[in-house]
This record gives C-alpha cells, structure tokens and sequence, in this order.
C-alpha cells in the first residue's frame, strides 16, 4: 500500500511541479512588465495596471482558476482549455502566473523604487543608456532588496498550487485526498504534507543560499 | 576660447525661480569653485551642466559647440543626450558608488560599455578590456587606492569611496570635472584626504567646477570664484579678490556669517 500511494503522491507531485514552475516562468517577467507599466509616466496605463492588481488581489485565487477555467467555455460556446490533465493544467498555470504577477508587480516597484536615485543619475552622467542602468545597476540591487519578499510569495505559490484540485487537476493534495476518500485512510494526508514540507525546505535552503551569495555588496 | 561658457540659465521648479540668469565662462586648466547658502542654486547648476536637469533658458557651450540652448526643440535638445554628458564629470555629494561593484569594476563600468560601441571592439576585445583595465588601476593608484581596488564600496571609508567616486568620473576624461560638494558628507577628520586629492587635480590643471562649502580651500585651490545667492550670480572673480575684500553686501554677509560659523 505505502508504495502504491508513495506513485500516486509523486504523480500527483509531478503535477504540482509543473506548476509551480511554469507559473514562475511567466510571472516573473510578467510582474516586472507590469511593475514598469505601473510606474510608467503614462497615467492611463499606470491607472490600468493599478485597477488589474485591486482585482488580482482583491478576489481569491480560487475564483480566477474557476472563471478562468470555465468562463471560455461558457461564453464562447467551445473550451479553450482541452478536457484533460494537461489543458486542466494549462488553464491553471495561466490563471496563476496571471495572479502571481500582480503580487510580484507589487514587490518589484518597491525594490526599483528602493535604489536610490542617486544611482541612476550616477549612471546617466557616465553616459549610460536606460537598459544598461537598467540592468548593470539597478538590476541586482533591487534583487538584493526583493529576495526575502519573494520567498514568501514563492513559498505561498507550493502551497496554493493545491487550489488546481477545484478544476480536477490531479495535483498532490488531490492525489493524497483521493485514498480517503476511497480507501478511508489518513496517513497519506500526512505523507503528502511530507511531500510539502520538503518542497519548501529545499526552496528555503535554495532562498538562504541567494541571500548569503548577495551579501557581498550592501 | 574659453573650454566652457554658461549663458544665461534660468531654471524653475514649478514656480519656484531656482537659477536666474547665470552666466560665466571657464578656461581650459582652470578651476571654478562656486560658494553660497544652501538653497542657493549651486547645486541645481551642477545639474544642469550635467544634464541631470534641463535648464528651462539659456545655453551650454563646450569647445564652441552647443550642447544646449533652451530655443531648440525639445527633440533636440535630447538629442545624444547621452554623449553630451561625456564633456562632464560629476562626482556627488553622497558618491553614489554602484555597491555590487568594486572600486576597481567601478571605475571601469562605464568605458567597458563605451567600448562596446566601438567597430573594433569584438576583434580587439582583449587588448581593449586590458587598456580600460590599466587606465582604472592607473587612476586608482594616483587617488592612493592601489591597495584597496577590489574592495566593494561598504569596505571602504567615506574619503576612499569619495576618491574612487572621482576616479570614475575622471576614467571617461571628461572636458569639465564638476564637484557638488564633495566633502559635506564626510566626517570632518577625512574631508583632507580629498581635498588633497582636488588640489592634485588642480595642479596637473584639470578643468574642474567646484561646489564648496571649504571656504579657505576655495580659496587655495580655485582660480576662479563665483558667489550665488537666490539663484543668481551676486559676485564672481579672483578668489582671493572676493573672499578677502568682497564687494557687494550679500557676499560680505554671507562670509561673516560663515567665519562666525
């Protein structure tokens, strides 16, 4: 039995994953798009993305996985999403790096806007061009500030993949859910937060490291 | 002909008149040192020259070439903004060293990207890195920081961070070196080491303007002094001429006020 749950856990994990991982792939760059778009010196935009992330933030994570999910469905006549794990998968990923980056948005502004201008006039009076000031100065500098905020936020994203379970996905909760409800048992609710637990310890050891590896500057 | 002339700049923020009609002119070797209140427009001069602000009337000329007048169109006054400020080094207040780099990376940043502008520069790559590298080491060494070139910026001293600061803003060799108030933010006991490092400048004649609140190193060192006040020039000329026997009352009081500290 341990081994049987232990392959439906790790299936359940893969999904879980995957994620968590395409998530971050598209809300990371997502979010800094956006944290440009909302200091931008164009009001309509900067109103814009302001009203997104009241919504993306205003109303829970849950709701926009099922909207996103079924909306098309409904309203187009025909899914976007295809009936099986993978477009299950899909529309999650979508609905969460659309989520997540109205988060991260948030986070990055405070860390561009917490260089000091200081060191973007230094670069502009070296003859630099935005994207290199962009990217030479400001960049890492505003990673230093942003790791601990984000740790959070990434740490919150594992657990939050679980939400994928209201649209069916076979996600790890999911998976350990699945032998109470058939089988009764309760042990692998508490395997699966193993699984959990683990995850995150690897991302909080994986956190700490880029922290101690940014200490060099201050 | 004069290495820079400032004709009549005029600047406001919002309503407030910050620069009135400020002209003078610079000779090539010379150093200007520029004293006055806080909130007296000294500052925001600098900036202007440094293109850090736009001045809202008036030209920059370097060289007889206009990098700026306030009657061109908009578009064209940003127009290779970016190398206009290469006539100008500026070395701030509060150094604003790029703390991810070392003294050395610092000092190089800036002509290592240039560089990469250049038509030789992927088949010359090393040779190049290597003169950028020489001329940083070189100009860190005449600051005294031979022994701290791959120290970050938090290793250092205010005075260290500061002289690196003007290392950088002289690697790009700038036409003009401008200073705004480079030892306010040091404690007192390191403001020597550079000042002794300008008056260095100073000797191997390299044009310089320079915000001050040092009134007798102003005094030393500068060949050229400007008074301001309210955002206008009240005084200019011989240093010695208007520290020692000042001829208008705002500058008498003005100096009074400073020796009584």
């Amino acid at each position: 039995m341990f081994w049987s749950v232990t392959q439906s856990l790790l299936d359940g994990f893969l999904t879980t994953f995957q994620i968590f991982l395409f998530t971050l792939l598209f809300s990371l760059p997502l979010g800094l798009i956006l944290a440009f778009a909302s200091m931008s010196r164009f009001r309509p935009l900067r109103y814009l993305v302001q009203v997104l992330v009241w919504i993306i933030r205003g109303t829970p994570l849950m709701l926009q996985l099922i909207i996103i999910f079924y909306g098309p469905g409904l309203w187009l006549g025909h899914n976007i999403w295809k009936g099986n794990e993978t477009g299950r998968i899909t529309a999650t990923v979508v609905a969460f790096a659309i989520n997540y980056a109205g988060y991260f948005s948030v986070i990055f502004r405070g860390g561009i806007e917490g260089v000091p201008a200081g060191q973007r006039e230094a670069g502009e009076v070296l003859g630099m061009t935005k994207s290199q000031i962009f990217f030479q100065i400001t960049l890492l500098q505003m990673v230093k500030r942003v790791v601990p905020p984000m740790s959070n936020e990434v740490i919150t994203l594992v657990k939050d993949t679980s939400l994928a379970r209201i649209i069916a996905a076979y996600e790890l909760t999911f998976a350990g859910y699945s032998f109470m409800k058939s089988n009764g048992l309760t042990w692998p609710l508490f395997y699966t937060g193993v699984f959990y637990l683990i995850f995150v310890g690897a991302l909080t050891l994986l956190f700490n490291y880029i922290e101690r590896r940014l200490d060099y500057f201050k | 002909m004069a290495i820079l002339e400032v004709r009549n700049i005029e600047k406001k923020f919002d309503s407030t008149m910050v620069l009135q009609d400020v002209s003078f002119s610079l000779e090539e070797g010379n150093a200007l040192a520029i004293i006055g209140s806080s909130g007296s427009g000294k500052t925001t001069l600098l900036r202007c020259l440094n293109f850090l602000e736009m001045p809202d009337k008036g030209s920059i000329v370097v060289r007889g070439e206009t990098l700026f007048d306030a009657s061109m169109p908009r578009r064209e006054q940003e127009k290779g903004l970016r190398t206009k400020r290469l006539h100008f080094g500026m070395v701030f207040q509060s150094f604003n060293l790029f703390p991810q780099y070392t003294a050395l990376e610092n000092v190089m940043l800036a002509e290592k990207l240039l560089a990469k502008e250049r038509e030789d520069f992927k088949q010359n790559k090393k040779e190049i890195y290597a003169q950028i590298r020489e001329h940083g080491e070189a100009l860190l060494s005449q600051m005294g920081l031979a022994d701290r070139m791959t120290h970050y910026p938090h290793q250092l001293s205010g005075g260290q961070q500061q002289r690196v600061a003007i290392a950088r803003a002289l690697a790009l060799k700038p036409d003009v070196l401008c200073f705004d108030e480079p030892t306010s933010a040091l404690d007192p006991e390191l403001t020597g080491e550079v000042l002794k490092v300008i008056r260095g400048l100073a000797k191997q004649k390299t044009t310089m303007i320079i915000v001050t609140h040092e009134m007798a190193f102003a005094r030393d060192v500068s060949d050229q002094l400007i008074f301001m006040d309210d955002g206008v020039i009240v005084e200019q000329g011989d240093p010695r001429q208007v520290i020692d026997h000042p001829k208008e009352e705002r500058t008498k009081q003005f100096l009074t006020r400073y020796a009584q500290g």
